[in-house]
């Protein structure tokens, strides 16, 4: 069992993660306790981890040459800790450099998450790629833009202000001398202008001047993917690579008593392994592997743990909070006096991310060096994380991050790349580890299940005075209220969650804005006012006042609303979360034939400051709402007895194609503000809007995902 | 047991057990890493190759069973540099995101679109309901259908 350490640091600069932790002889652990084979948990505080230097101070400090590089060809590569798995760095990224370099897109190079050529922006994560690494990208262009332009000042001898640059072509006004960045890209001066630090008063081209930043570019290397040319993670093969793979135990807690090496030695050209609660093989082929993997799982021989099952998971968590007192309302006195009094409890499942390439990873072993090719957010945590358990140094470790499968928060840690290791190492050969689906769906990390506690009281005008909200072991994103209620307190308490958790697209608020935004609704009903009446009538910030009227505007709201009818309903839901605003207007009935919700219509708006990159923010958005249609309606990982029921995508059932409703998505732009990330935020408006149109059809209010038709 | 494939026009013959995965053979002795692993069950689509035409998901296809037949992957299907069009209407919808289900998801297609040269929204959305893409780009991808499939009645 882990502990879970009580999230207290800002929300937007945190991002979740729960390491497997592995015991292999070799290291000396102090606080390990036993999970099951082949994986470690610590004891402790959970890692809560904060951008790093790189992706929290913008890479300030950092030279010019850490961050471009001008080949002798012209060719500008940018360099970043940034990783691509579908979210668009790759075009953003390149965008920004394009645009303070004054050239086209295409001219651009990118290299991406690879810790022996890049600096560490942090983990790529918490929609932080465009307020925390499009910046110091920007800068480092625009810092090698003028030295440049200095270069040519200096061999024409002329005045700054007489020299103009455009598509990468150095122009003299007057004398029409010409020169390109790759004509100044041999001079020494360049290195040494480049070695100088990125000063981080250098001025940005305004928004209104933009022609990169702010176009639908779109990602650079898609045309590799509809070729099947681009190498993903899993793709990587090496000269004499073996293909792993490592014994699970049948159960969460489990703990491997004896195993039988002999029939997977037996076979020929395999390696099988045993490292104290690790079981591993490595073979020329997949198919050998398993086969041998099989031989010897039929040998295992486990004791097993008691383990809480799902169905009483909500329960457990309550039983395991592990500050008691703070679940108490510390408004009880002021509630005893208010006109209506409303509370309410929510449970959140542990949901799994699932992403479609599976953890994967290539270990190669070279002169005490570990080079690993794998798919993950956190490639210079993953560095650090390969390093403590080999016992080398960081420059030691060698971690590339090719354009991957996906994450949604889920690929923070190093467990495939660790298990590769040491296989490569028992086999000196290199070894590819890629997870099964069933290992995915039952080791990776998990969205946290949640208790959601609220309690409120309004007075006699229907007005919204005490609140108290706690969220219950799924962490700190999105609890405070955007509503303003005089007396009010959010909190995350932690508890001891029986699975191994960590982050998701837009993490706890997924479940803290669902709790609350249905529970707005129950207290409009309470106060007998009009859901959008009673929010506007709380909510002072603008920009999520914008999204919520200008969605409700689009979605005829005021005269949908007033229809009644008992098998379908409307309903709307709004939030905030890592500086974007959204608001959400749905339309849902329910199926006759299998008593399923159908969501017919999703009317979202949009807003994350000034847009960079108007096609990948509509894929972004498209994506958090379809997305978001699982935990809404069926996704939940079941599980007894330590065993996950539903580890499949034919139990588990995530979106398909049938799934997509009719969409009417705006993006609002504002040119005006700070541009922030839009991968997660779209997603949290969604299940309460569902909730509450199936509160607004049946009069029966929802509290819990998935979202149950009322019988 | 001797295999004999005809992958992507290429004649290819190995020995190997008759149960395994013709994904694996695929990927693993013939280095055509653009067909996907995603689930080893049939249900999500990644790994879908074209047999004599028609769609095959080959994570459960033993390779045995296609003993003799023409394959087609993702990586035979464009003409040289000419991409076949629904490859050109992914790229003109922009309708890839992490682009894993990628591969899967335009052989789909150019299996769907010669049973349904002309599909409705439903067509589409029933053909491909056995193709997964995680990052739901499934609104563009819809738009990239109905634009190959135009592009291919012309």
């Amino acid at each position: 069992m882990t502990s879970f350490a009580p999230f207290g640091i800002a929300p937007v600069d945190v991002e979740s993660m729960e390491p497997m932790r592995f015991s292999f002889g070799f290291s000396r652990r102090g606080f390990v306790q036993t999970l099951g084979a082949g994986l470690m948990i610590a004891a402790g505080p959970l890692p809560a981890l904060a951008q790093r230097s790189g992706g929290r101070t913008g890479g300030r400090g950092q030279t010019v040459a850490a961050r471009l590089h001008l080949g002798k060809d012209g060719t500008i590569t940018v360099l970043t800790g940034k990783i691509e798995m579908g979210q668009g760095a790759r075009a953003e990224l390149s965008q920004a450099a394009a645009e303070e370099l004054r050239v086209p897109v295409d001219r651009i190079r990118m290299i991406m998450g690879d810790t022996s050529q890049v600096p560490d922006d942090g983990i790529t994560a918490g929609s932080r790629t465009t307020p925390g690494t499009v910046p110091p990208v920007r800068q480092a262009a625009a810092t090698a833009r003028n030295l440049l332009i200095d270069l040519a000042c200096q061999r024409w001898s002329v005045d700054r202000n007489t020299v103009e640059v455009r598509d990468g072509l150095i122009t003299h006004a007057t004398t029409q001398k010409k020169l390109t960045y790759a004509d100044l890209a041999d001079a020494e001066e360049v290195a040494k202008a480049f070695a100088q630090a990125v000063p981080s008063d250098v001025s940005l081209t305004p928004v209104k001047e933009w022609k990169v930043l702010g176009t639908s570019v779109p990602r650079p290397n898609q045309r590799d993917l509809v070729i099947g040319a681009h190498q993903f993670p899993s793709d990587i093969s090496r000269p004499g690579m073996l293909y792993g793979k490592v014994l699970r135990p049948p159960a969460y807690g489990a703990k491997l008593i004896s195993i039988d090496l002999a029939p997977a030695k037996a076979m020929k050209d395999v390696i099988a392994l045993q490292d104290g609660q690790f079981v591993g093989v490595a073979a020329p082929t997949t198919h050998l592997a398993r086969q041998a993997l099989d031989a010897i799982a039929a040998t295992a021989k486990w004791e097993t743990a008691p383990h809480p099952s799902s169905k009483e998971i909500f329960d457990y968590l309550k039983e395991h909070v592990q500050s008691r007192n703070d679940l108490k309302n510390p408004f009880e006195a002021d509630l005893a006096k208010a006109a209506k009094v409303l509370k309410q409890t929510y449970r959140v499942p542990y949901v799994q991310h699932a992403p479609l390439e599976t953890r994967v990873a290539v270990a190669e072993w070279a002169d005490g060096k570990l080079t690993v090719w794998t798919c993950t957010q956190n490639p210079f945590g993953y560095q650090g994380e390969l390093a403590r358990t080999f016992r080398l140094a960081n420059d030691k470790v060698r971690v590339l991050v090719p354009d991957f499968g996906s994450g949604y928060g889920g690929k923070h840690t190093g467990e495939a790349a660790i298990e590769a290791a040491r296989l490569a190492q028992a086999a000196a050969r290199p070894v590819i580890v890629k997870w099964t689906r069933t290992e995915e769906f039952t080791w990776a990390y998990f969205r946290p299940a949640a208790v959601i506690e609220i309690e409120a009281g309004l007075d006699d005008k229907g007005g919204l005075k005490i609140w108290h909200f706690v969220n219950l072991n799924a962490g700190g994103s999105g609890v405070d209220t955007p509503y303003r209620i005089p007396q009010a307190r959010s909190r995350a308490l932690s508890s001891n969650s029986p699975l191994r958790q960590g982050s998701y697209r837009a993490l706890a608020s997924t479940g803290s804005n669902f709790a609350r935004e249905c529970f707005m609704d129950e207290l409009a009903a309470a106060a007998g006012v009009d859901p959008l009446e009673f929010r506007l009538a709380h909510l002072e910030n603008p920009r999520l006042r914008a999204v919520l009227e200008e969605a409700a505007k689009r979605f005829g709201w005021t005269e949908r609303s007033r229809k009644q009818s008992p098998n379908a309903g409307v309903g709307l839901a709004c939030g905030t979360e890592k500086g974007s605003f959204v608001a959400a207007c749905v339309d849902v009935a329910r199926d006759p034939d299998t008593g399923d919700i159908r969501v017919r219509q999703v009317c979202e708006v949009f807003e994350c400051g000034a847009i960079l990159n108007p096609n990948n923010l509509l894929s972004q958005v498209q994506s958090c709402i379809v997305m978001g249609l699982g935990p809404a309606l069926r996704e939940q990982m079941e599980f007894e007895n330590g065993r996950m029921l539903n580890a499949s995508f034919g139990k588990y059932r995530v979106p398909r194609f049938k799934d997509l409703p009719e969409l009417d998505i705006h993006l609002l732009n504002r040119p005006d503000l700070p541009s922030a990330g839009g991968g997660e935020t779209p997603l949290i408006a969604l299940a309460p809007a569902i909730a509450n149109a199936v509160f607004h059809a049946t009069g029966k209010a929802v509290h819990e995902l998935p979202i149950r038709w009322p019988a | 047991m001797n295999v004999s494939l005809n992958v992507n026009g290429q004649q290819r013959t190995l020995s190997t057990d008759p149960q395994r995965p013709l994904l694996e053979v695929l990927r693993e002795e013939f280095q055509l890493t653009g067909t996907k692993y995603g689930c080893g069950e049939g249900q999500c689509g990644a790994c879908t190759v074209l047999v004599d035409g028609r769609r095959l998901l080959s994570c459960v296809t033993p390779v045995s069973r296609v003993d003799g037949k023409t394959i087609t992957t993702i990586e035979g299907l464009a003409q040289g540099d000419a991409l076949h069009p629904v490859q050109e209407a992914f790229l003109a919808e922009g309708a890839i995101h992490c682009g894993y289900c990628t591969p899967g998801m335009v052989l789909s297609t150019v299996a769907l679109l010669k049973e349904k040269p002309n599909p409705t929204d439903a067509d589409i959305q029933s053909g491909l309901a056995g193709q997964l893409c995680r990052c739901c780009g499934y609104p563009k991808i819809l738009k990239a259908v109905h634009h190959a499939a135009e592009q291919l009645r012309k």
